[in-house]
């Protein structure tokens, strides 16, 4: 099939959702496509850092400034995605007092609010700090949540018309008399809303200009269209705490170097990182070494992180890029900055324009720059509004408290519920009958997931990424199966069996860096509740094998019991009594 | 002064007690010592012997014909199968009537909580009428507000599993307006009393209330299966009641934690160690032992932070495997944390699991290597202590979520380890 669209936006991260959202809130007619969920890339995989530019201050001003001005941006428009945790600059002994002046001055010269902090300061902040840190600087560093702004942006951009499609990979870049007019993609289970064991299609999709917002994957496209981007995608390890172990962002006030970051985050705290560049954004190496530098390092700091349980680990590639010739060796000397390219200017090929580099914090500025380039190109006379128009969910949250109440959601579910879905509360709550609790790591109510299959499908991944379920300590041992249910009767039994198999397997996937102590012994729970109590192993469903159940115990004679007859003189089911 | 026993059985479980058993039956004086709550209200209360071959064949209908084939290091293949027998009839004369299954060497065929189906050898009586072996039209019924169980999900995906008879799930509001997320010993409580409910002005018993709900769901269906939530102190009576009201048999489909039917049996057990005389202490964990010339002389328990020594000649160790922490781990290796048993592992902890779920791991058999008198073995294939057995979900070399053998392991090394002992006292 075909179809044509003004604005064709490759990616469905922060910075394509971004795009979209702008884009579509300016009138165009917009199409998204992603080849995986929302965030499937690097927007997903990042530790939730809402940077206050502090930690660019001293070897990128540019970034820094950028920094703080969209940290100001996105507490407004998109405050129930942001918690304002603040962070702290923490100094070590071992490390010099030259570079934390510099720090200090760095964010003054960026209009960072910055403080220094005496030991004593810093530990009445976080109780956990090693006892010998020298000093530290307090600044408005936050954590954000990439699942639900993507989610937000995406919702947004559907509400000024335009369209998204998700599990939609582009197979090519259509290129007509040297221009590219379209693209082809391949939609998994169909169009609209993935639906496990639905049939695929093609389509194609013209475009009046298309936009290559694929990050670390902008290569893949570019060699579809005949140019060459050359992204250098840089990997980074992140490691999830069961706890909280801190409630601000700590941050190791050194030059640079792994390890050196702790972001509270929802119920978590994730340790980052490392930067290590890498030939495929899909294929690289997972090593221990990565997870055992996090808490090796980042002990100094927090010791308690060395006997705290980790619940999993997870791997981000960033979408490093710099322009031909430059020639830097080490991935962390690399400009976090982005850029533009447009192939006509760049190559001769019009109609298309790709974004590479950058950081999610400024997301919103690159959207922006990016889509005053389309409106040039397309002569789109509107302004941007992004910066002022609330995202989806974040509007009045002052009102939400009674309608907390109004659902019967016990605190704190009732708190998390809200933090979640902001002023979009009370449509998703208002149901009827019961809302029992589904996941109980992180309170999430059955309500919660039936809103978010609403927008995903069958896909219960892309149900987890808006609503946190599946992600805390049991990792889906003990809710992936009720998730699972919530799709029947919509969707038949096989296809929600199917869903849950895809989930729980997703889950063991970032499980397995986490092996050791406390969640090797939830892991071993998992699998005997999976295996034992439910047969999820061996069932014959999922085999599709053929049982004799005639050959088994077909029950002690005297326990059978003639089918009870309706009325009072029915007999016991089970030969009497048991003890009691 | 120590507390002095002939036996001192270490662990709380399903092995820890048929140890204390097993050695209280030749004479000896027997305590047990356990830290925590055990694993068994996690279970689903279902005895499984064997369900499938370490290959993966199965189900297997005759589990003691497929233990004769078990490789060498497997615990059955340590006791032998007819530890296994005899570890079965001592469960079958705790348990008593609570649970069936004993009249046939065969497993049966159970309906899981999320519809597919299992093989076990012993079932509570509870879950008789309803086994998936046995045939006849199935209703399900379960409850709005609760999530372990979704009744039609589980209907649908039983006919999936290709039984051979009709089955139907049903959702139904519990009556009386139970809060969302209610524990299952609320409705088991609930019934248990009969208490009145309050049903459309009126105040109404909780089983006349419940019935009258599905009384009209059943039609043609055979059986009628609930939740595991009918009753605590009084199942049997209340499935009575039930069924005569709805007018067929009444079952429970067992459940994953919080399992009442775990609860129910881990309360039967330790009601018939008390009737026959096993002294037991609860909440003090094993902090030290004390060796001497390669036997185990004493242990010192922790009461609340006070040392309290415990002697006995023989000691049995049945802590549990990585679930109830009889075996543990650290990013550097795995350790058996009470006597230090050995525990052998790939040195590399990325060699400890597969890259599929259900793939065969090998944290999944880790626990500690024994002779064929249960002593645990050190890293040279010696005892690693004279008097010291192990027994249960501690020992390695099996994978008892994939095998379904984990409570007919426990039964058999526990009451085996736990004979041994008492006729060496």
């Amino acid at each position: 099939m075909e179809s044509s669209t003004g604005v064709l936006v490759i990616g469905g991260g922060s910075t394509g959702t971004g795009i979209a959202r702008d884009l579509a809130m300016r009138g165009a007619d917009v199409t998204l496509v992603e080849q995986g969920n929302l965030t499937h890339g690097t927007t997903g995989r990042m530790h939730g850092l809402l940077h206050s530019g502090g930690r660019y201050a001293v070897s990128d001003q540019e970034s820094a400034k950028e920094c703080i001005q969209e940290n100001r941006v996105l507490r407004d428009i998109a405050s129930h995605c942001v918690e304002m945790t603040g962070g702290l600059f923490v100094q070590r002994p071992e490390d010099t007092d030259e570079y934390f002046q510099k720090k200090l001055e760095g964010c003054r010269e960026c209009d960072i609010p910055a403080e220094v902090l005496s030991p004593e300061e810093a530990r009445e902040i976080e109780p956990y700090l090693a006892k010998d840190i020298k000093r530290a600087i307090k600044v408005p560093d936050g954590a954000i949540d990439p699942f639900r702004l993507c989610v937000a942006n995406a919702v947004s951009t559907e509400n000024h018309g335009g369209r998204v499609e998700t599990h939609a990979p582009v197979t090519d870049v259509l290129v007509e008399d040297g221009e590219v007019v379209g693209v082809k993609v391949e939609h998994e289970t169909g169009q609209g809303k993935r639906e496990h064991g639905k049939a695929g299609e093609t389509e194609k999709i013209y475009a009046d200009h298309v936009v290559n917002a694929t990050g670390a994957w902008a290569g893949r496209i570019g060699e579809m269209a005949g140019v060459d981007v050359e992204v250098r995608p840089s990997k980074g390890v992140m490691v999830v705490m069961n706890c909280r172990q801190v409630d601000t962002v700590v941050n190791r006030c050194q030059p640079k170097g792994d390890a050196d970051i702790v972001v509270p985050h929802e119920t978590t705290a994730i340790l980052g990182t490392t930067d290590e560049e890498v030939d495929d954004p899909e294929e690289y190496p997972e090593e221990q070494w990565e997870v055992d530098r996090m808490i090796d390092e980042l002990k100094q700091l927090v010791p308690i992180l060395d006997e705290a349980r980790t619940i999993r680990s997870f791997w981000g590639v960033r979408p490093l890029y710099e322009p031909p010739d430059t020639g830097t060796s080490d991935p962390t000397d690399i400009t976090r900055q982005f850029f533009l390219l447009d192939h006509d200017d760049r190559d001769d090929l019009p109609g298309m324009t790709s974004i590479v580099g950058g950081k999610f914090t400024t997301y919103r500025m690159m959207a922006e720059t990016i889509s005053d380039h389309v409106s040039e190109r397309l002569g789109i006379d509107a302004e941007c509004r992004t910066a002022d128009v609330p995202l989806p969910g974040s509007k009045d949250e002052t009102v939400l408290d009674d309608a907390m109440d109004r659902f019967g959601l016990r605190s704190p579910i009732a708190r998390r519920s809200k933090q979640r879905l902001g002023n979009r509360a009370d449509e998703v709550l208002d149901v009827d009958g019961p809302n029992p609790v589904i996941c109980q790591c992180e309170g999430v109510t059955r309500a919660e997931i039936k809103d978010a299959v609403s927008q995903a499908g069958t896909d219960l991944n892309a149900v987890r990424i808006r609503t946190r379920a599946s992600m805390g300590n049991c990792q889906g041992g003990f809710c992936s199966r009720a998730m699972a249910d919530v799709l029947h009767p919509e969707y038949e039994e096989e296809i929600a069996r199917e869903a849950y198999d895809e989930l729980f397997q997703e889950r063991w996937k970032g499980e397995v860096h986490a092996l050791w102590g406390e969640q090797l012994s939830q892991a071993m729970l998992n699998y005997a509740l999976h295996a034992t109590t439910l047969n999820a192993d061996s069932d014959p469903a999922r085999l599709d094998q053929e049982v004799d159940f005639g050959a088994f115990d077909g029950g002690h004679p005297t326990d059978t019991v003639e089918g009870a007859e309706a009325g009072d003189s029915a007999v016991a089911t089970d030969g009497g009594h048991d003890g009691d | 002064m120590a507390i002095e026993d002939d036996v001192l059985v270490v662990g709380g479980g399903l092995a820890a007690i048929a140890a204390a058993v097993g050695a209280h039956e030749q004479g000896a004086r027997v305590r047990l010592v356990s830290h925590k709550q055990s694993t068994m209200r996690q279970a689903s209360g279902l005895i499984d012997i064997l369900g499938y071959t370490p290959d993966g064949d199965g189900p297997v209908v005759d589990p003691f014909d497929a233990i004769e084939e078990l490789p060498e290091g497997h615990p059955y293949e340590r006791v032998g199968v007819d530890a296994v027998r005899a570890g079965l009839d001592m469960f079958d004369d705790a348990a008593g009537d609570a649970y069936t299954g004993g009249h046939t060497d065969k497993n049966a065929l159970v309906p899981t909580h999320g519809g597919a189906i299992k093989p076990t050898a012993r079932y509570p009586q509870s879950a008789a009428s309803g086994l998936a072996s046995a045939g006849g039209d199935t209703l399900f019924v379960g409850f709005d507000s609760m999530i372990e169980f979704d009744a039609p999900v589980a209907a649908d995906h039983l006919a999936a599993t290709g039984v051979p008879y009709e089955t139907e799930g049903v959702t139904i509001e519990f009556p009386g307006g139970l809060r969302d997320d209610a524990k299952v010993t609320r409705y088991a409580h609930l019934l248990d009393r009969n208490a009145d409910l309050t049903v459309d002005g009126t105040d109404v018993p909780a089983r006349t209330a419940l019935a009258e709900r599905v009384k009209d769901h059943v039609g043609e269906h055979e059986r009628v299966g609930f939740p595991a939530v009918l009753g605590d102190d009084h199942p049997a009576d209340i499935r009575e009641e039930l069924a005569n009201r709805v007018g067929a048999p009444v079952f429970e489909v067992p459940m994953g934690p919080p399992s009442l039917p775990g609860l129910r049996l881990e309360d039967r057990l330790y009601e018939y160690l008390h009737e026959i005389g096993v002294r037991v202490s609860t909440g003090n964990p094993i902090v030290d032992v004390e060796p001497d010339d390669g036997r185990v002389d004493r242990v010192v328990g922790d009461h609340s932070g006070r040392e309290v020594p415990y002697k006995a000649e023989e000691y049995i160790l049945a802590t549990g495997g990585l679930v109830g922490k009889g075996i543990d781990s650290d990013r550097e290796g795995v350790y058996e944390p009470v006597f230090d048993c050995h525990v052998p592992h790939p040195a590399d902890r990325y060699d400890w699991f597969e890259d599929g779920v259900f793939d065969d791991h090998e944290f999944a058999r880790f626990g500690v290597p024994v002779d064929t008198g249960l002593r645990p073995l050190d890293a040279n294939d010696e005892p690693e202590f004279e008097n010291l057995r192990a027994a249960g979900s501690i020992l390695g070399g099996y994978d008892f979520p994939s095998e379904k053998s984990g409570s007919g392991v426990s039964l058999a090394t526990g009451y085996a380890a736990g004979e041994t002992a008492g006729e060496r006292v």
